[in-house]
């Protein structure tokens, strides 16, 4: 039995690595859609509406990447991934890309030969305590019960800050998001850590968000962004520039209201026209279509309109801009050119 | 007398003989079955292998020397986030173990009890054995494991207990019960405390000598001395006063209200998440042995109760001395088995925080190194082996209780 098991496995392994052999863009033309892993559900980034339409920052990657390619931001095939699952997904082929608040790292990109195709949120991992326990600083949190959700790199930044600070803690481990959540609020822990953005979307489904505090101390540096397999550029540069795409909508004023009128004809910046394909061949270089960019922004919006409506201040996720500003604004979001 | 010779076979083996004659029709097919299961599984691995090259990819146990870098909660050696992932492993398969053994001891008890209940005269008793059964065993074990994951952390918040002033005091000024687990003192081992050891192991072994004396003593004169006080002074008294004349070198660590405001400090901890596995496992796997019990109960005939009776033994005595001696041979070979399954389920730890081996091994680790198909490899391994030795071990416990023909 045991070996029939074995052997299943095995062979299970083999045949799903063999089945990525023609290339993704020609897979997911094929299929008409693009399959796209996701969190199994943190709001904001990415979580199912009441009427199971998937919503979120993350989300609205998926439907640019797909608008793009595809034409329809709707031809999406959702797939939920933990943290554990989501490279196996990735690496096996179910999923063309993977836009899951994922830490662009160095062994990720190299050794686990993957390819981070950008950063669509710059995070950090922090803390976030019950108001009641009148902790102001994480470095108060000596001998504090912290829950983490396993299969990230918060763990590692965790064991690393308490190390640094020369002060102790009790790991508790948690499968998913809702269950840490659970666990926290039913008081098993003291603290939950988790990139801060997750933590605000987190505490935004609280009952009572009022009563929790996300500590400020900023522990790591979490660039989070799409990637897909690496081995395949022509696909990564699709999703990269999609997202560049975004970026740049933004900060040249393209948004999803003015997005038609402007593709209409050629403009007078430049620029614009190349981006939305009514001057130059972009879009063919991609091996696209020429309006794969128009595509986008019109099914998301700009980068700026994607992030006020998941996470904005206007949310009750309610994050700030931050980091994530335009360089033009003093964030670190910069595009490089159209041309 | 005649003796019969079987014709001359003239040509001996021939080619042919494979697929015509049924002495070897059998084997030739057996063979060729063989070869192709060897070419399916060779075309499985090569397949694996160079697909893994395709994509850049190549099997290595590396990783298991490097520094694992993050920490475990519950942890039976020394361990922290310097030490190597195998370190990790290592960490994670004693909890498995330890999660394992727990929940076998406490599983049989409740078992035991659960399965003799189950057949009392007793209409109450025999009712609400056979819900407890039938609403264990039929609903799946992570449901049963988070449940009660949620019940073990309904206690306070280990805060009512900190402080100059706690709300609440501690139980019996030694046990707190929390949110997070139970903590008690812990005893602290002082120079002479080892001889305190010894001599409670030499007790305990003492006792078995005078179980034995007794019995003995019952056979060859018919004298029956008491058993259960005599036992009790041997197990304790000489310890007790080992422990005063080498002046009491056993101390106790409390556990410390005032070290931070989170938790309880020092002391013994029972984590919760332990505590949620270990009785999941124990009362879900109990329901099953009850069932084994009750089968090996009923497989014993009633011809042997009412010769018991007729000797004039009370109904506890048929049970211990006739019944279950009777029964172990029909329960032990399903025991092996659930206890197989108790092993195989504390692979769910994770749902309640646990930290086992494949929370370990084949979680942190299995995420921060990628090394997806290694590390499924090695767990798969781990089990295999925990799971032979118990065999084994039950194998040969179940020969030394099965019918010895004589």
């Amino acid at each position: 039995m045991k070996k029939t098991v074995f052997f299943g496995a095995v062979s299970a392994a083999a045949l799903v690595a063999g089945a990525a052999s023609a290339t993704t863009l020609e897979d997911v033309k094929e299929r008409g859609k693009l399959n796209c892993g996701v969190t199994t559900g943190l709001v904001g980034f990415a979580a199912p509406d009441a009427n199971g339409n998937w919503e979120g920052f993350d989300v609205a990657l998926c439907r640019a990447v797909a608008a793009a390619v595809l034409g329809d931001p709707n031809a999406v095939e959702f797939v939920p991934t933990t943290g554990k699952t989501r490279f196996t997904s990735l690496a096996s082929g179910e999923i063309d890309m993977l836009a899951r608040n994922t830490t662009w790292t160095f062994s990720r990109d190299n050794d686990l030969k993957f390819e981070f195709t950008g950063i669509n949120y710059y995070d950090g991992q922090g803390f976030m305590v019950p108001k009641d326990l009148g902790v102001t600083s994480a470095k108060e949190l000596d001998g504090a019960t912290v829950c983490i959700q396993t299969g990230t790199t918060t763990e590692l930044n965790l064991a690393d800050f308490f190390r640094k600070n020369n002060i102790s803690y009790e790991p508790v481990p948690i499968e998913t998001n809702g269950e840490a959540q659970q666990q926290y609020l039913a008081g098993a822990c003291d603290a939950y850590t988790t990139d801060a953005s997750g933590l605000a979307a987190t505490r935004a489904t609280f009952e009572t968000p009022g009563d929790h505090v996300i500590l400020p101390e900023i522990v790591s540096k979490e660039p989070l962004g799409p990637l897909v397999r690496h081995g395949d550029n022509e696909w990564g540069d699709i999703v990269r520039w999609t997202l560049n795409a975004l970026v740049a909508a933004e900060e040249l004023g393209v948004s999803s209201a003015n997005v038609g009128e402007m593709s209409a004809s050629a403009g007078d910046s430049p620029e614009i026209n190349r981006l939305l394909g009514t001057e130059g061949n972009l879009g063919e270089m991609l091996g696209l279509e020429n309006d794969w960019a128009k595509n986008a922004i019109m099914a998301v919006g700009n980068y700026g309109e994607v992030f006020e409506k998941n996470i904005g201040q206007n949310t009750p996720i309610g994050l700030a801009r931050g980091l994530n500003a335009q360089w033009t604004d003093g964030g670190l979001l910069y595009s490089p050119p159209f041309r | 007398m005649t003796t019969f010779t079987d014709p001359q076979q003239d040509g001996g083996f021939r080619l042919s003989m494979l697929l015509n004659d049924t002495r070897y029709r059998g084997l030739t097919f057996q063979f060729i079955a063989l070869l192709l299961l060897i070419g399916f599984m060779a075309f499985l691995g090569m397949n694996l292998v160079s697909n893994l090259a395709a994509a850049g990819l190549n099997i290595s146990y590396e990783f298991l020397g490097e520094p694992a870098g993050y920490d475990i909660n519950q942890r039976l050696i020394d361990y922290t986030s310097q030490s190597t992932h195998f370190r990790a492993a290592m960490v994670g398969l004693l909890n498995t173990l330890l999660v394992a053994v727990l929940a076998c001891l406490t599983a049989t008890v409740i078992g035991v009890v659960a399965g003799v209940a189950r057949l009392s005269s007793n209409w109450l008793v025999a009712k609400v054995m056979s819900l407890y059964v039938e609403a264990f065993r039929n609903v799946p074990v992570l449901i049963w494991i988070l449940i009660i994951g949620t019940i073990v952390q309904q206690g306070p918040s280990p805060r009512v207990y900190l402080g100059d002033d706690p709300e609440r005091g501690l139980f019996l000024g030694f046990f707190a019960f929390t949110n997070r687990g139970l903590t008690a003192p812990a005893p602290v081992w002082l120079e002479g405390s080892i001889w305190v050891v010894g001599v409670f192991l030499a007790s305990i072994v003492g006792v078995f000598l005078y179980r034995r004396f007794v019995r003995k003593a019952l056979y060859d004169s018919g004298r029956l001395y008491p058993v259960f006080w005599p036992s009790v002074a041997i197990l304790l008294i000489p310890a007790i006063v080992t422990y005063f004349l080498l002046g009491q070198p056993i101390g106790i660590d409390m556990p410390d209200v005032l070290a931070n405001r989170f938790n309880l400090q020092g002391g013994f901890e029972i984590q919760r998440p332990l505590i949620a596995l270990w009785l999941a496992l124990s009362v879900y796997t109990g329901a099953f042995i009850a069932e084994n019990v009750r089968a090996g109960i009923m497989a014993v005939s009633k011809g042997q109760t009412e010769a018991a009776a007729s000797l004039g033994l009370r109904p506890r005595r048929i049970m211990n001395l006739v019944v279950l001696p009777q029964a172990l041979r029909v329960i032990i070979p399903p025991l092996i088995s659930n206890y197989l399954n108790i092993t195989k389920n504390s692979s769910l730890a994770i749902a309640v925080g646990y930290a086992d081996i494949t929370a370990t091994l084949g979680g942190i680790t299995l995420n921060q190194t990628g090394r997806a198909i290694e590390t499924v490899l090695l767990l798969m391994l781990f089990y295999l082996m925990i799971s032979l030795l118990i065999s084994a071990v039950m194998n040969v416990y179940n020969a030394s209780v099965s019918l010895k023909e004589r």
